[in-house]
């Protein structure tokens, strides 16, 4: 391969990346939240809350790792009032999930006003001596933001947690059967709250990706339906982490290969390559649900139902 | 309920019927503008929002004025129905996709006056008034032919419309000058403001090997990715320079505040008549953010250009210009007539794209 094409596979690869990260980091935050059988349909509110609380913490300090903190709180602030009405009050997840959206995007645009237009510092690329310069992968794998490396490692530690840990095999429990684990005296309010705050926090800092990586800006709205998208890619990988991982760069890839392919003046009319990745997520998710045995033993058994003890 | 129809009918007949009466003078006037993305978005909304600024400082206070902002395209007719119904005395609607919206709305309210940017749609209390955007586009492929290294630009349109066509003739046809095979690649954001797409849009020229990003999207977003990967970019409706202080050559900026004054005032005497006016550089609606980021042999040759374009020493559109396809468009000396422009919906020579249609 010339040196030419090496470089061009580098850069579409990074792009890839950029484009898949912040689904990636929602979808596995909401990937505990529905394997402690918590349905939180608001990760688009709280990704876009993490976006602005992002991009107004990096303008105040400057600095866009304490941006990226204030993003993270921001999106666990909207997180726990879910919490608290769905756990604490038991109201119905899912219209307490799409109410929380609406909030999020309604609140974010209303804290947001005063903060369009400008701009913000873009969060630096963490380079690794040596590694960085290896061919096609150096890059993709050793040089870019905090943000991605996270996003990695939280796939990993995710499904170790669940997998290979007593604490995950209780969540795990809690999502399938509330009632009997609360009969066998695990917390099952105390770790659904967690849950839910980690979910939280994960939709947090994927908002904080769009305003301080993706585009260092904020744009009312800015989220762009990604949450769901994230939400959507938690069925399409079954609850498995790994498989989350697949997903997002899966979507990254059709959604940034079909700006290639525009570019390319293929002649596909754009509209039709734009709905591309949408069209991918939903044939993907009804090719997945014709396995139903595969899907019941993955599927949260007690998913989006409220649990109240001693009732 | 029978009566109730045969009033509304009988109302609707005689509202059609009346004749509007002769306009009045008025010492006040509220003008109200209704933007399709923010009005800090650095770039087309921007642009509107600091004529209107101008225009309600020029009349002291004589004349108020109110903007809603991110009004999506889709969904614009209540809202522009929402500043009619509230009391203002015209009102500007400033994307082309508010165009049967206002036409729509128009209609119900034929005592408020309407201005819309970029259509073609004209009623009794609906004017049209656009900028000769191209001018500025053939200056920018001048400029992007003059220093490109690998002869290729990216181009991000919003939407396939005949405004953002000629756009992408007039940058071709202004490269071509210079460079006869220049090539552009041009992705569709399929949005006049999304920053996330038109970053995206930018990446993927750039893999892809583009060194000159130009935009005809409304975000500073392009200019800060081009930025971020030390390569040139045009600013569009705004000047940019502040996303780009290294990056941006220059930028077409958009000065309505002339118009958006000589309209106001007609309200305001009472002459206000339905018009549609397209003016370019030589009328000042658009101008040329100042020719940075280059050598100065081409700053020179833009300002030139520039120049001839002012002077009508060079028209853009004029023949020879052959069709995407080869077939000849303009003869030699021929001249496309605004007609052909405002509904151009073909590529000329030399662009390696299929237009989505």
């Amino acid at each position: 391969m010339s040196d030419a094409t090496l470089i061009l596979i580098q850069a579409v690869l990074l792009t890839i990346s950029t484009a898949a990260t912040p689904l990636l980091l929602a979808a596995i935050g909401e990937l505990v939240v529905e394997r402690s059988g918590v349905l939180n349909l608001g990760v688009e509110g709280m990704m876009v809350m993490g976006a602005i609380g992002g991009f107004i913490g990096m303008i105040v300090t400057g600095n866009p790792y304490i941006g990226a903190v204030v993003g993270v709180l921001f999106g666990m602030a909207l997180s726990l009032l879910f919490a608290v009405l769905t756990l604490t009050l038991a109201t119905n997840q899912v219209a307490t999930g799409l109410a929380l959206t609406i909030l999020g995007l309604g609140l974010s645009g209303l804290i947001g006003e005063p903060y369009v237009g400008r701009s913000a510092v873009r969060m630096p690329v963490l380079n690794i001596p040596g590694l960085t310069d290896l061919p096609i992968i150096g890059r993709l794998l050793f040089g870019q933001d905090l943000i991605f490396y996270i996003s990695i490692a939280l796939i990993v530690g995710v499904a170790w947690f669940l997998f290979r840990t007593p604490s995950g095999l209780k969540l795990r429990a809690i999502g399938d059967n509330p009632q009997s684990a609360h009969a066998l005296g695990i917390k099952v309010i105390r770790t659904r709250y967690l849950a839910v705050l980690f979910g939280g926090a994960c939709a947090g800092l994927a908002g904080a990706h769009l305003s301080l990586v993706y585009t260092p800006q904020w744009t009312e709205n800015m989220s762009a339906g990604r949450g769901w998208i994230a939400l959507a890619l938690v069925v399409f990988a079954s609850w498995r982490p790994f498989r989350i991982l697949a997903g997002a760069y899966l979507f990254g890839a059709v959604s940034i290969g079909q700006l290639h392919a525009q570019a390319l003046g293929i002649g596909i009319p754009s509209q039709f390559l734009s709905a591309l990745p949408y069209l991918a997520t939903v044939i993907v998710l009804v090719l997945i649900s014709q396995n139903r045995r595969l899907t019941l033993i993955n599927t949260p058994a007690s998913l989006g139902k409220s649990f109240v003890p001693d009732r | 309920m029978k009566t109730l129809l045969t009033t509304l009918a009988t109302a609707t007949a005689l509202s059609l019927t009346l004749v509007p009466a002769a306009q009045a003078q008025q010492d006040t006037a509220e003008a109200c503008f209704v933007y399709v993305g923010s009005h800090t978005d650095g770039g087309w909304s921007q642009a509107h929002d600091i004529a209107r600024l101008e225009m309600e400082e020029h009349f002291g206070g004589a004349v108020t004025s109110r903007f809603i902002e991110n009004v999506a395209e889709a969904s614009s007719e209540g809202a522009i129905e929402r500043m009619a119904r509230s009391g203002c005395d015209i009102i500007f609607t400033t994307s082309f996709g508010f165009m049967d919206p206002t036409v729509a709305v128009a209609e119900r309210f034929p005592d408020v006056k309407f201005e819309h940017a970029t259509g073609y749609k004209t009623a009794p209390n609906l004017s049209v008034y656009n900028s000769r955007f191209y001018e500025g586009r053939y200056i920018q492929g001048v400029i992007a032919a003059s220093i490109s290294e690998t002869g290729t630009a990216g181009y991000i349109g919003s939407f396939p419309i005949p405004e953002v066509v000629q756009g992408i003739n007039a940058f071709m046809l202004g490269a071509q000058s210079i460079n006869p095979d220049f090539a552009v690649r041009v992705v569709w954001a399929n949005s006049w403001y999304d920053p996330g797409a038109e970053a995206d849009a930018a990446r993927v020229l750039m893999d892809q090997g583009v060194d000159i990003i130009t935009q005809h999207t409304d975000s500073t977003a392009p200019m800060q990715e081009a930025a971020a990967r030390g390569i040139k970019a045009f600013g569009q409706a705004s000047d940019m320079i502040e996303a780009g202080p290294e990056t941006q050559l220059t930028a077409i900026v958009d000065t309505w505040a002339p118009y958006y004054i000589e309209r106001v005032q007609a309200v305001l005497d009472g002459t206000w008549e339905t018009s549609d006016t397209w003016d370019g550089l030589v009328d000042g609606i658009l101008t040329m953010a100042p020719y940075t980021n280059m050598p100065e042999d081409v700053a020179a040759l833009a300002t030139e250009t520039e120049e001839a374009i002012k002077a009508g020493e060079l028209i853009i559109f004029e023949g020879p210009i052959n069709r995407q396809d080869g077939t000849v468009w303009l003869a030699e000396g021929e001249q496309a007539d605004d007609g052909t422009l405002l509904g151009l919906n073909f590529y000329v020579e030399g662009v390696d794209d299929q237009l989505p249609q």
